[in-house]
């Protein structure tokens, strides 16, 4: 049975994937983050944390961009169980 | 122009014949770089800017970007293939400009590895200018390029939102790219080892040891194999010769070959033009500079200093940096001064000050810790263990401090990490050879500057005069004999020189290491602090210069007291 659940990027587990579905912050980080191609819709793979709330690592399309673990709370992401 | 680290250096480079330094991480490019090219009958002039993400910048450096964006006649958009829909986000906001743009879809060897097949004609004719693909590193695809400047277009669209100029990007790339299966690589195999939280730090350590072992290998070697004999078979000889002719002694004997020490000439000590003031710089400093930036460069050009940016980040964090930080400071071991201009890829001012402050105070360049190893590494190499502990612990407090104490705040890590890529040999040797070349071609004449000026403060016994009025405080509160005082002033000119002006006082070991740890944190020396100046502005400049005293004094003070 597929569920779908909503939680923050920094709650992911390394090695799932998930579509974003909104940034909680204001139009700086938004702005930030939509210049690097992370926006609502799109499909994002965790690929790592460090230790110590250090940053996230994730992959969209072919890039790799690491995010502090502040703004890793803030971007929502819905991610489906059966996969 | 173009997203960071796509190949805009490269392609500048071949496009001019102007070498720069280009890397593996986003954020090389600091300020923009003039090259000229010669088209048929003309000459247009080219410049590389630093890269962005948008035309709405977020750093120092962005601002360049977009500041030169309103000069050009017609722009080059670098577009790194791998990463289409991401730097398609450029490319449209400079479709909607005035000036024609043509397009160098970069890193198209990369494409082929990484299983991504990107339709060119139809991508040429979605967006209404030309696009050709290249190699920056190997040339492939620069003459076509070239060729087909003059078809550089003007689509002008413009869209109203980011979403839906996003929305168009996605058609695009549905239209022109698609992706096939590749196999698991040594790279990839690399990546996932990376990336895991407790395997990504002992890789780094593993890392940091290799890179200290490799450019003490390769310093000392360069250094005992070539230096040294080249020096005492070839030089010596001829200089005892030209000193015989000069009499031993006298005004020219002195400023050309220096003191004669038991009538022999010894490189530190003499302080000559040709004796020290070239030894110093080619013998003792040069090996250094060629083994570290080798390294340096190896790793830069690998994309390992991005991930370490990601794992310092915490520790970055309570020093008031990111992580990101991490990449100037390392540049700092090499020369303070490209480290200083670096700190512009930090977004904030807050964190350019306390970077470049502790930088400035903290990391000794590789001119300065040749000559301290040289010196201080004779008594034993625990001592010089103890002058660099001293130095990082310095920069650990003094951060600590600085981050309670400056106002503003620190962004947080938002970076994007490049793939693992190994450029071919011949730009490895390329940019080792740039930067070893500024070297000798900058600091060469400053420091045989700073040896004359030495020699005639000494002839004019401006030194005893400095010696005596000074600081019987520094004496009391260092433990050091008063005339080190005249060394520590020169710290400002040359640090090496500085610590080669050390070498005669027969100090002891616990007085080396007092004395050459306050004169690597006492104050920039006059090429960083210009860069200081021009990067900070005055008022922050000489804030920093204050807090460099202090802590100098403080500390030398506690190791006085503690060794």
């Amino acid at each position: 049975m597929s569920q779908k659940i909503q939680l923050a990027l920094s709650q992911m587990q390394a090695g799932q994937t998930g579509t974003v579905i909104q940034i909680l912050g204001g139009r700086g980080l938004i702005r930030r983050l939509d210049a690097l191609g992370i926006r609502p819709g799109k499909k994002v793979t965790k690929t790592s944390s460090t230790l110590f709330h250090g940053p996230v690592t994730l992959r969209t399309n072919q890039t790799q961009v690491a995010i502090g673990f502040g703004m890793a709370n803030r971007i929502l992401v819905e991610i489906d169980t059966s996969t | 122009m173009g997203n960071p680290n796509v190949g805009k250096s490269v392609i500048f480079s071949r496009l001019t014949g102007t070498r720069t330094i280009a890397s593996n991480y986003p954020g090389t490019t600091v300020e923009f770089i003039k090259g000229s090219l010669k088209l048929g009958q003309e000459q247009a002039e080219i410049i590389d800017v630093p890269g962005t993400y948008t035309l709405e910048p977020t750093s120092k450096a962005e601002e360049v970007a977009a500041e030169m964006l309103n000069e050009g006649d017609l722009i080059i958009n670098v577009v790194d293939a791998t990463n289409l829909e991401r730097n398609l986000n450029l490319t449209l906001q400079l479709l909607g400009r005035q000036a024609p743009v043509i397009i160098a879809l970069n890193m198209w060897d990369d494409t082929h590895h990484r299983g991504i097949n990107i339709d060119t004609v139809k991508l040429e004719e979605l967006l209404g200018v030309p696009v050709i693909p290249t190699v920056g590193v190997t040339g492939q695809g620069i003459r076509e390029l070239v060729r087909r400047l003059p078809e550089a277009a003007t689509p002008q669209v413009t869209y109203a939102s980011s979403n839906e100029r996003w929305a168009k990007i996605g058609d695009i790339v549905s239209q022109v790219q698609s992706l096939s299966h590749r196999h698991h690589t040594w790279r990839d195999v690399l990546e996932d080892l990376s990336n895991h939280p407790a395997g990504g730090a002992v890789f780094a350590v593993l890392v940091l040891a290799a890179t200290f072992f490799v450019i003490r290998f390769i310093g000392e070697g360069i250094i005992n194999y070539v230096g040294d004999p080249l020096f005492n078979w070839l030089w010596t000889p001829l200089l005892m010769k030209l000193s015989l002719a000069l009499g031993s002694g006298g005004f020219w004997h002195d400023i050309l070959i220096g003191k004669l020490i038991n009538g022999e000439i010894d490189y530190l000590q003499s302080f000559g033009l040709l004796s020290t003031g070239i030894y110093i710089p080619l013998a003792v400093v040069l090996p250094y500079i060629v083994a570290f930036y080798f390294v340096l460069g190896i790793l830069e050009d690998v994309g390992y200093l991005p991930r370490l940016a990601v794992l310092m980040d915490t520790l970055l964090h309570r020093l008031g940096l990111h992580g990101y930080a991490i990449i100037p400071t390392i540049l700092g071991f090499g020369c303070n001064v490209p480290a200083v201009m670096a700190t512009r890829i930090l977004e904030s001012r807050r964190e350019r000050f306390i970077a470049a402050t502790l930088i400035s105070i903290g990391i000794p360049c590789a001119a300065l810790q040749a000559m301290i190893i040289g010196l201080v590494g004779q008594q034993g190499m625990q001592y010089v263990a103890i002058v660099y502990g001293s130095l990082f612990a310095s920069w650990i407090i003094i951060g600590l401090i600085l981050n309670r104490a400056v106002k503003g705040f620190s962004p947080e890590l938002i970076m994007e990490i490049p793939p693992y890529r190994f450029p071919p040999w011949r730009i490895v040797g390329e940019k080792l050879w740039l930067r070893v070349f500024s070297f000798i071609k900058e600091a060469l004449p400053i420091v045989l500057g700073t040896v004359l000026v030495v020699n005639i403060l000494y002839m004019l016994g401006v030194f005893d005069f400095i010696a005596n009025i000074a600081f019987p405080i520094l004496t009391v509160l260092l433990g050091l004999p008063k005339e080190t005082v005249v060394a520590l002033s020169i710290g400002f000119l040359r640090k090496d020189v500085a610590v080669g002006m050390l070498a005669p006082l027969a100090l002891t070991a616990k007085q080396l290491v007092i004395s050459t740890t306050v004169l690597a944190m006492v104050f920039p020396c006059m090429a960083t602090f210009v860069i200081l100046a021009r990067e900070l502005g005055a008022r922050d400049t000489l804030k920093a210069t204050g807090i460099m005293i202090a802590a100098a004094l403080i500390v030398g003070g506690l190791q006085n007291l503690i060794l």
